[in-house]
């Protein structure tokens, strides 16, 4: 099996596990009609909650459990002042996004005196890869063996949750009454004012969920992929995620196929740094590096379709007739 | 049926918006079984009181007993669940889902939505069957057309229980045809005996199909009648509170030769799909043509082809010898200098700027007027001059010109637009919708001054959708459906069912031949 594709897969496996957590977190809040433009936000201060309570306590669940609520006070507020208050949704999502910054710098140098980082966590403070069982059987068979033990096996155990998780907001979604609610509220919150539900209820549910699953992508982050916090360390994770949501169209399979992609492509980047390319010479790292964003571009300028959002997106709902 | 049960009974409700009084101390009792009607003009609080019922706004005061219990509705869940369904004059439908999903929302029953959607189907086809208001449950509804659109909303209520049925102005988006199949089913509901409650301004509608009706008038409650003790004259006075002339009384007209002419005219919308295809239509000085259809029938689109608004793809528009082709594009600027004016279908967004002072929108497309214009700037003092005389000549209250546009009444804000295009002597003048949510005063002046212009000898075209006043006005009268024109009539010989079937182009060529002969 050809080393360079399982470790590049490998890779893109990784990378996409913050991008899978934090577009579902998008697709919940966007499909009740709240833009979310402060998933960066939000998985930044989780990846530094998770990082800062993992190493004071020392269990990386202690720092999951604190992320998912630091990151859903962060929601909270983001409702209380699009949806209670009628606020504007994106100057409430940059303000979520500058507020994240801010607090993490001045909260990691006033905790730990690091220059704004967490302490190095040890390995039963993060979240470790696990072995699946059977790779020692399955490992004799040609290529699947290969491919179960380089791919399949050997991640952390949110990767997996991650994998999961597309599915069953799938299932929410189409499936049970919360998703039909929370779909008729993203498109006509006054069908459903007048069907007898709350509004504002519906999309703070929707708003909270979202704050635990950017909470899961921020803890991922910094004590799963990484050993500590760094400053700005999702370094725009939260964006292409949004990227990831207009691009799949809002939907649950459509959304982590874009995830994929961004992140292969991102997994290519580092392994193609100083490649030498017949004819053309060493790409110059630069140009790897903005791969991913251009593509985003060109691909979104055309090549996908027309991404129709929410129609009640962006809009904060207003009682009147 | 038993009609000595009361269902709705309302007592001194009050509601203020700021400084609105939408509801000043209304009080209405409405018996099970009958269909009653609320008149009133628009902004007289017909839809407040209503929403108010439904739980949808909140009384500052007042009580609500239905069925002779007494209620407090902070939501419309509890008036849902005391009996009440309402049909909204925009229609509460999630545009991508099935009537299916739709008619479920707020009453799934279980967490997940499989079993619900089984059991609604079953209930659903049974009501269809009852009621006679069969819809394909699995459509989108995005897809279906505005008859259907008002089962569905009628269905929802009786799915969920309703006993009480509030519909708010109906009838606005359908054809003759359809308001005829709604009062059918109307009929078939009251014998189940289901309640209605009827909001319209349509005042025929009322005559012909409620037992009782109650006229609101600036948020009071006016009077209540038994609908056969009363007469549309009486309603009409109630609603506006003194006499008014629902017929036009005018001449024959005295049309001369062709002004406007429109041959094989295509014309696509903003968004490139052909809206008009192949009209052909031409318009003497002193007559006065109306365009019937329902609206979305490609009549806003010819509309801005006349104006200039829109190019043409093909075909041409004859109008004072010169020629407009594709190739040819006269702007809106170019036509009303050459005498076209145009009062535009939608006055919020076309016909004026709502955030402007009235002098300002009573300016708008005459703004480069050479003697309102000093170099780079305008004379201030004589635009508001010529704002103040437009408005004393049309009677637009308040007469303040610098008052913002948007906080004038529909009616005030129409008669400034009428004011500011009739005022200029156009020979040509192209009207949409001159009285589409317009108060009852408001109507009857602006259409005596549609006659008077004819009666000076200018080229009128009409569009409405509103029929009755298509009759009452028009000298000849065409009807599109679907960007054709689908009858051509004089006005003397129309009847309105034959206009219906024209509008939905369902005339059979039986009667076709039948309506050339005569």
């Amino acid at each position: 099996m050809n080393e360079f594709l399982l470790n590049t897969l490998d890779a893109t496996l990784r990378y996409s596990t913050p991008l899978i957590f934090a577009s579902m977190a998008g697709l919940f809040s966007e499909r009740s009609g709240v833009v979310d433009i402060g998933l960066e936000g939000k998985m930044l201060i989780a990846a530094f909650i998770s990082a800062a309570a993992a190493s004071v306590f020392g269990s990386p669940w202690i720092g999951l459990g604190a992320a998912i609520l630091a990151s859903s006070i962060f929601a909270m507020i983001h409702g209380f002042a699009t949806i209670t208050h009628k606020g504007n949704q994106i100057v409430s999502g940059v303000a979520i996004n500058i507020m994240a910054s801010g607090l993490t710098m001045v909260l990691g140098l006033a905790w730990f005196k690091q220059g704004g980082q967490t302490p190095a966590l040890a390995n039963d403070e993060r979240f470790l890869s696990i072995t699946l069982p059977g790779v020692d059987i399955i490992d004799y068979i040609p290529i699947l063996g290969d491919i179960y033990r380089e791919l399949i096996s050997g991640h952390n155990i949110l990767v997996y949750l991650a994998l999961l998780i597309v599915p069953l907001v799938w299932w929410v979604v189409n499936r049970t009454r919360f998703g039909l609610r929370l779909r008729a509220v993203g498109e006509n919150p006054k069908a459903v004012d007048t069907a007898g539900l709350s509004v504002e209820r519906l999309r703070y549910k929707a708003l909270l969920i979202g704050g635990i699953l950017c909470g899961i992508g921020g803890a991922y982050i910094a004590t799963a992929h990484n050993a500590q916090f760094t400053k700005e360390m999702t370094a725009g994770a939260g964006f292409i995620a949004l990227a990831a949501l207009i691009f799949g169209k809002w939907r649950p399979y459509t959304v982590l196929s874009a995830c994929f992609l961004f992140s292969f492509l991102k997994a290519l980047e580092d392994r193609l740094q100083s490649v030498i390319i017949p004819g053309i010479g060493e790409v110059p790292v630069q140009f790897i590096e903005a791969t991913p964003y251009l593509l985003t571009v060109i691909l979104l300028a055309g090549f996908i379709g027309r991404a129709i959002p929410p129609k009640a997106v962006g809009e904060p709902y207003i009682k009147e007739l | 049926m038993d009609n000595s049960h009361i269902a709705i009974e309302l007592i001194d409700v009050d509601k203020h918006f700021g400084a609105v009084h939408a509801n000043d101390k209304v009080s209405l009792t409405v018996k099970t079984g009958t269909i009653h009607g609320i008149v009133g003009e628009n902004g007289a609080g017909k839809s407040t009181l209503m929403s108010i019922l439904y739980g949808f706004y909140q009384a500052d005061s007042g009580h609500i007993k239905v069925f002779e219990k007494d209620c407090k509705f902070t939501s419309s869940r509890q008036s849902i669940d005391a009996g009440i369904g309402m049909v909204h004059q925009h229609f509460m439908l999630v545009e991508n889902f099935t009537v299916l999903e739709n008619v479920i929302l707020g009453t799934e029953g279980g967490a997940l939505i499989s079993e619900s959607l089984e059991k609604a189907r079953k209930e659903l086809t049974r009501l269809g069957v009852e009621y006679g208001l069969e819809v394909d449950l699995d459509t989108p509804v995005e897809l279906l057309s505005v008859g259907i659109l008002q089962r569905v909303e009628i269905l929802k209520g009786l799915y969920k229980g309703a006993k009480i049925l509030i519909l708010d102005e109906p009838t606005g988006v359908l054809t003759p045809q359809e308001t005829d199949e709604l009062f059918r089913i109307f009929s078939a509901l009251k014998e189940q005996g289901v309640t209605i409650i009827l909001i319209t301004h349509k005042l025929r509608e009322i005559m012909s199909i409620t037992d009782q009706v109650s006229v609101m008038r600036d948020g009071k409650m006016v009077a209540h009648r038994q609908t056969n003790e009363t007469s549309t004259e009486e309603l009409a006075e109630l609603m506006i509170g003194r006499k008014v002339l629902l017929n036009i009384d005018k001449s024959e007209s005295k049309s001369g030769s062709p002004v406007l002419k429109v041959t094989n005219l295509h014309v696509s919308n903003e968004q490139g799909i052909e809206r008009v295809s192949d009209i052909n239509f031409e318009v003497c000085s002193g007559e006065v043509l109306g365009i019937a259809g329902v609206t979305g029938n490609g009549q806003g689109t010819l509309l801005k082809a006349l104006t200039g608004i829109l190019p043409l793809t093909k075909g041409s528009i004859e109008v004072f010898g010169k020629i407009i082709t594709s190739d040819n594009h006269l702007g809106p600027r170019i036509l009303r200098e050459l005498g076209i004016a145009h009062v535009p279908e939608d006055r919020q967004r076309m016909g004026l700027i709502t955030e402007f002072s009235a002098s300002e929108s009573a300016l708008l497309g005459y703004h480069n007027d050479e003697h309102l214009n000093q170099g780079l700037l305008l004379k201030k003092a004589l635009v508001k001059k010529n704002c103040e005389s437009l408005m004393s000549s049309f009677d637009v209250r308040p007469a303040d010109p610098n008052l913002k546009s948007s906080n004038f009444s529909g009616g005030n804000q129409q008669k400034l637009i009428v004011a500011r295009e009739f005022e200029r002597d156009p020979e040509v003048l192209i009207i949409g919708q001159p009285t589409r949510g317009v108060d009852i005063g408001a109507i009857e002046f602006i259409r005596k001054r549609i006659i008077a212009m004819r009666d000076a000898g200018k080229a009128v075209v009409l569009v409405s959708v509103e029929l009755e006043e298509i009759m009452s006005l028009s000298d000849r009268i065409i009807v599109m459906c679907d960007g054709q024109i689908t009858g051509n009539v004089d006005a003397r010989d129309a009847e309105e069912r034959t206009l219906g079937l024209m509008m939905a182009n369902a005339l059979t060529s039986s009667e076709k031949n039948q309506e050339v002969q005569s």
